[in-house]
């Protein structure tokens, strides 16, 4: 298997054989982050721009940290103190950083599409770091990074993904993910909140939280995204986590070792009590230091992905 | 110790398939035999420059050289009766020609898991060629401590060196031209123990 994609835009694009070599490469690199010396050679003289059109801090930071750790240089360009706000487009944008010669762009924006929009129009690696409600496929790729090593295998495993899901990009790119690997996923949410043709991505749905736990190995918890309210279709914060919020009570019902999951920035008593999120089934800051390991290897993989080539000598 | 089990992740790596490779076979250098003579003399050569195994330590590079380290270290158990860590080391995030190799290089993982600082580490190769892999190696153990020393031991030396690197244990010279290569193949991923010449195109 070798990687030829210069891009990372989602993950509905990948191949089983191209997810698994990004796991496995990540599988290496999380070593990296053990050592006394923290940083390998693999991008030194390569430039990553980290583009953001909205508020992040897991995610930008994780990508920096892992950009330092291959010795690549990082800049970071928030869209509130850029040339955006002077009207500059992403395109425009896109070229300028393009110009500048760097090598890599990490693109977080709130358009749909956004990522691969700008990697159409320009000839460096473009990495998704979300956009709008459609992929997060890194969040996914380290969500799915740590469900494999806690539990050994993908294939055939139960996950429950509970929330938001009709404005969460990070429950698109783990039904992608999850599904191709062989993992059945269910979504449970307010019927409101479960947008239209989720059965065709390979998803099952229900509204019931006690079903979507019962047979789960996993419950990825989403947050749920109130500053997407736009009056009309979100519950009440108190009657969620009333009829959806993971509870201790509620998991007692579930699997003895279920793993909880989380993208953050958790909202606790909303959808997710502190007894959980802080508890021992919780993996939610393992899932943080695999997101390191899981972005050095998919800017390494796209960044040689880009270089002419010729066969190694001894 | 670990070392990766699974042949497929094994192969096609270093040098893409050449084990595989419908290249044309010139020579057989070693034997099973021959092969592990040589093991037992390095092994010899090992202890007697270092006065034994006190501070000693092993660490192959992978893939073959990982699979040398451990047959060394069994015949080093033999001799002395003393067991020397044994370590892996991954070098492809630190090849100078990284983004250039054209199979997309597959990274593997290093496998240290105790203290260098001050100790006497034999570096384990299977082909000395460029030195550039060894070049790389040393680049890598900096970034694990300071070893009182390094020393390398290769089963072969081919000549053709493109770094100022030589060894310090070589189980068998073979001069080579350019357009061969030396093939090693080892029992634990290739079913036999023998190293041979193959002719590239």
């Amino acid at each position: 298997m070798t990687w030829t994609r210069k891009d990372l835009l989602g993950l509905e694009d990948l191949s089983k054989e191209e997810l698994e070599l990004i796991l496995t490469t990540a599988e290496s690199f999380k070593e990296v982050s053990t050592r006394e010396i923290k940083k390998v050679p693999a991008l030194r003289g390569k430039t990553v721009v980290n583009l953001f059109y909205e508020p992040s801090t897991r995610t930008r930071v994780s990508f920096e940290v892992a950009a330092m750790r291959l010795s690549a240089d990082v800049i970071n360009i928030a869209s509130e103190t850029s040339s955006v706000r002077k009207g500059e487009t992403l395109i425009d944008t896109g070229k300028n950083i393009e110009a500048l010669k760097a090598d890599i762009i990490v693109v977080r924006h709130n358009s749909s599409g956004a990522a691969t929009m700008l990697a159409r129009n320009v000839n460096i690696s473009v990495v998704n770091a979300g956009d709008g409600w459609h992929e997060h496929p890194t969040q996914a790729l380290l969500d799915i990074f740590t469900l494999k090593e806690k539990l050994g295998r993908i294939e055939g495993i139960n996950v429950s993904i509970v929330g938001d899901i009709a404005h969460s990009r990070v429950a698109r790119s783990n039904i992608w993910g999850l599904s191709k690997l062989g993992a059945k996923v269910l979504v449970c949410a307010p019927s409101m909140l479960v947008p239209p043709g989720i059965e065709a991505m390979g998803a099952q749905v229900t509204t019931d939280i006690d079903e979507a736990l019962k047979n789960a190995d996993a419950v990825n918890v989403l947050r749920m995204q109130f500053e997407r309210d736009e009056g009309t279709a979100f519950p009440e914060q108190l009657d969620y986590f009333k009829n959806f919020g993971i509870t201790a009570q509620r998991l007692s019902k579930a699997k003895k070792n279920i793993i909880v999951m989380h993208p953050g920035p958790i909202n606790r008593g909303i959808e997710i009590s502190s007894e959980v999120a802080d508890g021992l089934n919780s993996v939610i800051l393992e899932q943080v230091t695999n997101g390191i390991a899981v972005r050095m290897s998919v800017l390494f993989l796209v960044a040689q992905a880009q270089e002419k080539k010729h066969e190694p000598t001894d | 110790m670990r070392i990766n089990p699974e042949p497929s992740a094994i192969l096609g790596q270093k040098r893409g398939k050449t084990r595989e490779s419908p290249m044309k076979e010139k020579a057989k250098i070693l034997d099973k035999d021959a092969l592990q003579r040589a093991l037992m003399r390095i092994a010899h050569e090992i202890l007697e420059k270092n006065k034994g195994t006190n501070d000693l330590c092993l660490i192959g590079i992978r893939n073959r050289g990982a699979y040398l380290a451990k047959r060394l270290a069994e015949c080093i158990e033999r001799i002395d009766r003393e067991s020397v860590p044994v370590g892996i080391l991954d070098i492809t995030l630190y090849r100078d020609d990284l983004t250039l190799i054209a199979a997309g290089p597959v990274v593997h993982k290093t496998e240290i898991d105790f203290d260098i600082n001050d100790k006497n580490v034999v570096l384990v190769d299977d082909v000395l060629y460029t030195g550039r892999t060894i070049r790389a190696a040393l680049d890598a153990l900096n970034d694990f401590g300071r070893p009182r020393s390094i020393q390398l031991a290769v089963l072969v030396d081919r000549g053709h060196r493109e770094l100022p690197i030589r060894a310090d244990y070589v189980g068998k010279n073979i001069p080579t031209a350019q357009n061969e290569t030396v093939e090693v193949r080892l029992e634990d991923v290739d079913a036999k123990d023998e190293v041979v010449i193959v002719q590239k195109d």
